[in-house]
């Protein structure tokens, strides 16, 4: 019985809780520390180079927040994306010959990362959703399946775009629109896109439904196994769009490529507040969590204070904070 | 017996931050005396019992044990003063056996280790009081939930209750299973523990308890000898008015009104088979049936929300396929299930996500547009009257009539012709219960078609023009009009006497 909150007051002004503030408030206070211990923190050098660099797994995170908030996880997202990268360079390398460097190479290498991205996104959802088998083990299995397969391609070693080709595929990474390079802009699309569908649209309604209830989504009219197996596709084309940005940085895919993305975009999307077990999940809380990794490494690079080897374990604390932050934010709700 | 209570509240009042939930109860409950306490959800039943329990400290006035006053720092205080509480939902620990579960918190040692045969044998013997069959060996989650209910009373007689305090213990239990457990409570009574229950069927109140206290909003409204009292009086107490019209009057069916849903042929693998009926416009249709004859599974089938196939069905006059939720809300049907915490509402989302997410294509295309959905609330809050104080507070912290309340107008939102509902005032007051059967009525007035799906005898003789009553997944018979009887029911559902020409329903 209920008769506490039946009779409570109407409306109550009160502070945005705990979840909400404390991932902004880490997002500020690593700001003043990096601006405190090196002057050259705050240089517009400094800036474009920790966003470019949280591009790739920003845009990854964007995606795994939707998978996650329907009540799924994606473990295989940093396989995938060498996978991607190395079935990419192959392609436009055996396109070489054919089609000379230019423009439509580069389409066609962007192509082949959609499609593959969409593909492997769409194999996930459908043995998760259709074959009814737990979205881990699904996942930690392609995890394994496509970082040996990059391996396989590469022969062990490393896959290297056609030197003519790279210099040519250089500005995607590099240049950009008013000194704003090229992945911070896509990031910042796939963002805004991303927090307009996850909190206006229907697809965002439905998939924090069905991560809160599957019964009661099902019995509500929202089609659960076609909501998770879109979030899966979805994670998959983002990957797609990640190792676009990805390739022309290096020009190179290896097994070693993309090892750990996964886990640095789950990190993120718990950081910025979005409930593991799913049911609520919000986008811009992941980016503000993707920058809090991503300056971590970058204050542990600029000064020398703790050693940048401890990255991983700062980064593990900060975790686990959230998670805390989370719990008590619930019991209090 | 003795007429001095054994635990008394006094003038007990109790606050929830700023807001006062208790305003001076008064209770005495006396050794060998079953009390009822009665009253509409929110009417602050839980919380006295909590308090008598020693599970939530009054803020303010008295707690009187045997003529002394006492103050619980907690729960186990009051269950060393053999002070016990049974919740609603049950607090056992699923995973252990029946004799780990009454030993929890007081296991018996001899030395360092557990004297595990003393606890047998002890366990045996507790169950054996309560003529529970169950071996003490068995993990509490393979249990019915009747068994539950004893072993919490066998734990409860391991704690030397004197007085065993249980909060709706019949809501989960079969008439069977509550009738099994009224006679461990007479023999409770007759070995003189002092037994407080609550309950929202005022037919096991009449049947079981001595004394009846009624609450309404937050205070005793009235105490008194069950005896004096008649099922009527009792309701009309808790709801502070009159109920007797609990029903609202059945309006015939003309015989020429169009047929809006034609069934033949429904099979829904494993749960029903060879379905045939009609649903006419500004019918009230019942279908009875005992608990598992498939009368669910056979309406979600219809619905599209499990798999099922049928040889013909008919909307409108027209013959539709519905394979799927969607296709059911296309031709304007709809299903109101009777699981509102597990399948109907989400518990963890406020009031607004949950009344649109049935109807979602309602407001807007792509992107939703809020302000609808907030005048949608605002509207659904007066049609249903839906008390939530608050408009973001969580679906789950509403009590169980609003919640129902807020799951019909969820439905309601998907505008259909043709409603099933599935117990539709299960687990909630009087009060709410009369304002959902009039709704129900107007509907029908109003030209739709109403399938009313009810465990509750009365519910459907005093809703339904037209009964079908299933029994083991086939339609065992028909009553109509001034047939509608329990005893009609009954025959069908339990296969006697069950004619030709009812089967050919």
């Amino acid at each position: 019985m209920a008769s506490e909150t039946v009779n409570m007051p109407t409306r109550r002004r009160k502070l945005p809780s705990m979840s909400v503030l404390g991932p902004v408030i880490a997002l500020l206070v690593l700001i003043a520390i990096g601006a405190f211990m090196n002057p050259n923190f705050l240089g517009a050098g400094n800036i474009t180079n920790v966003l470019a660099r949280s591009a790739f797994i920003g845009i990854i995170a964007v995606g795994m927040t939707f998978v996650i908030t329907s009540g799924g996880l994606d473990l295989s997202v940093g396989s995938m994306a060498a996978f991607i990268a190395g079935l990419m360079i192959l392609v436009m390398n055996a396109a070489l010959p054919t089609l000379g460097v230019g423009v439509p190479i580069i389409l066609l290498g962007m192509a082949t990362a959609l499609i593959a991205g969409l593909l492997a996104g769409l194999l996930n959802g459908f043995l998760i959703t259709t074959l009814g088998i737990e979205a881990f083990i699904v996942t930690l299995g392609t995890m394994g399946i496509y970082r040996s397969l990059v391996t396989w391609l590469a022969d062990g070693g490393t896959l290297s775009l056609d030197f003519g080709l790279r210099t040519f595929y250089r500005p995607v990474y590099f240049d950009g629109i008013l000194g704003i390079s090229w992945p911070i802009i896509v990031f910042a699309l796939v963002v805004i896109i991303g927090e307009v569908v996850m909190s206006r649209a229907r697809f965002g309604r439905h998939c924090a439904a069905t991560g809160s209830s599957e019964h009661v989504a099902h019995y509500s009219n929202v089609n659960v196994n076609r909501t998770r197996l879109a979030t899966y596709a979805m994670l998959g084309v983002l990957v797609g769009v990640a190792t676009i940005m990805y390739v022309p940085r290096l020009g190179s895919a290896s097994a070693s490529t993309g090892v750990l993305w996964e886990l640095e975009a789950i990190a993120a999307v718990i950081i910025g507040g979005t409930v593991l077990k799913g049911g609520f999940g919000r986008v811009w809380g992941t980016v503000i969590g993707v920058l809090i990794l991503s300056l971590i490494d970058n204050i542990l690079n600029l000064t020398d204070l703790v050693s940048p080897y401890l990255n991983g374990a700062i980064q593990g604390v900060i975790i686990i904070l959230a998670v805390i932050l989370q719990r008590e934010a619930k019991a209090k709700g | 017996m003795t007429d001095a209570p054994v635990l008394s509240l006094r003038d007990v009042h109790k606050s929830f931050g700023p807001v006062e939930v208790l305003h001076g109860v008064d209770l005495d409950i006396r050794a060998g005396e079953v009390l009822a306490l009665i009253g509409e959800n929110g009417a602050g039943k839980s919380t006295a019992m909590k308090c008598l329990a020693g599970y939530q400290p009054p803020t303010s006035g008295r707690i009187v044990l045997e003529g002394k006053d006492v103050q619980f720092a907690s729960l186990h205080d009051g269950e060393a003063e053999g002070i016990v509480l049974i919740h609603q939902e049950f607090n056992l620990a699923e995973q252990l056996t029946v004799e780990q579960n009454i030993f929890l918190g007081r296991e018996l040692r001899r030395g360092l280790l557990l004297d595990k045969a003393e606890m047998r044998r002890q366990s045996r013997d507790y169950l054996s009081r309560v003529k529970c069959r169950v071996d003490p060996d068995t993990p509490v989650s393979e249990l019915s939930n009747s068994d539950k209910q004893m072993v919490e009373i066998a734990k409860a007689l391991g704690r030397n209750a004197r007085v065993l305090i249980m909060d709706e213990p019949t809501a989960v239990l079969t008439n069977a299973e509550a009738a099994v457990l009224f006679e461990q409570v007479e023999a409770l009574r007759a070995n003189g523990t002092a037994v407080v229950f609550t309950s929202h069927k005022l037919g096991e109140v009449k049947q079981i308890a001595d004394r009846v206290s009624v609450m309404r909003d937050g205070a005793v409204v009235h105490t008194g000898q069950v005896a004096d009292m008649s099922e009527d009086q009792m309701a009309t107490a808790m709801v502070g008015r009159d109920v007797s019209d609990l029903y609202p009057a059945k309006a015939p069916v003309p015989d020429d009104a169009p047929v809006m849903l034609r069934v033949e042929g429904l099979d829904v693998p494993g749960y029903a088979t060879g379905l045939s009926f009609e649903l006419r416009e500004g019918e009230i249709l019942g279908i009875a049936g005992l608990v598992g004859s498939g009368r669910t599974e056979a309406m979600e089938g219809l619905c599209g929300l499990r798999a099922a196939s049928a040889a013909r069905i008919e909307i409108g006059g027209e013959r539709v396929q519905i394979r799927r939720p969607s296709d059911a809300l296309r031709h304007r049907l709809c299903y109101l299930t009777e699981d509102r915490k597990l399948r109907g509402l989400l518990l963890e989302k406020g009031m607004r996500e949950n009344l649109t997410l049935q109807a979602l294509r309602k407001f807007g295309g792509v992107l939703i547009d809020r302000s609808a959905e907030d005048a949608a609330l605002t509207e659904a809050i007066r049609d249903f009257d839906i008390r939530a104080g608050r408009r973001d507070v969580k679906v789950g912290n509403l009590s169980g009539g609003n919640q129902q309340k807020l799951l019909l107008a969820k439905v309601m939102q998907s505008d259909p012709k043709i409603l099933i509902v599935d117990e539709p005032t299960r687990g909630i007051d009087i009060g709410t219960k009369q304002q959902i059967y009039a709704f129900l009525s107007q509907l029908a007035a109003s030209g739709h078609g109403i399938i009313v799906i009810s465990s509750e005898m009365q519910e459907i003789i005093g809703l339904a023009g037209r009964v079908l009553v299933m029994r083991q997944g086939r339609i065992a018979g028909e009553v109509a009009g001034e047939a509608i009887t329990e005893e009609a029911i009954v025959r069908h559902a339990m296969g006697v006497g069950a004619d030709a020409k009812e089967r050919a329903a």
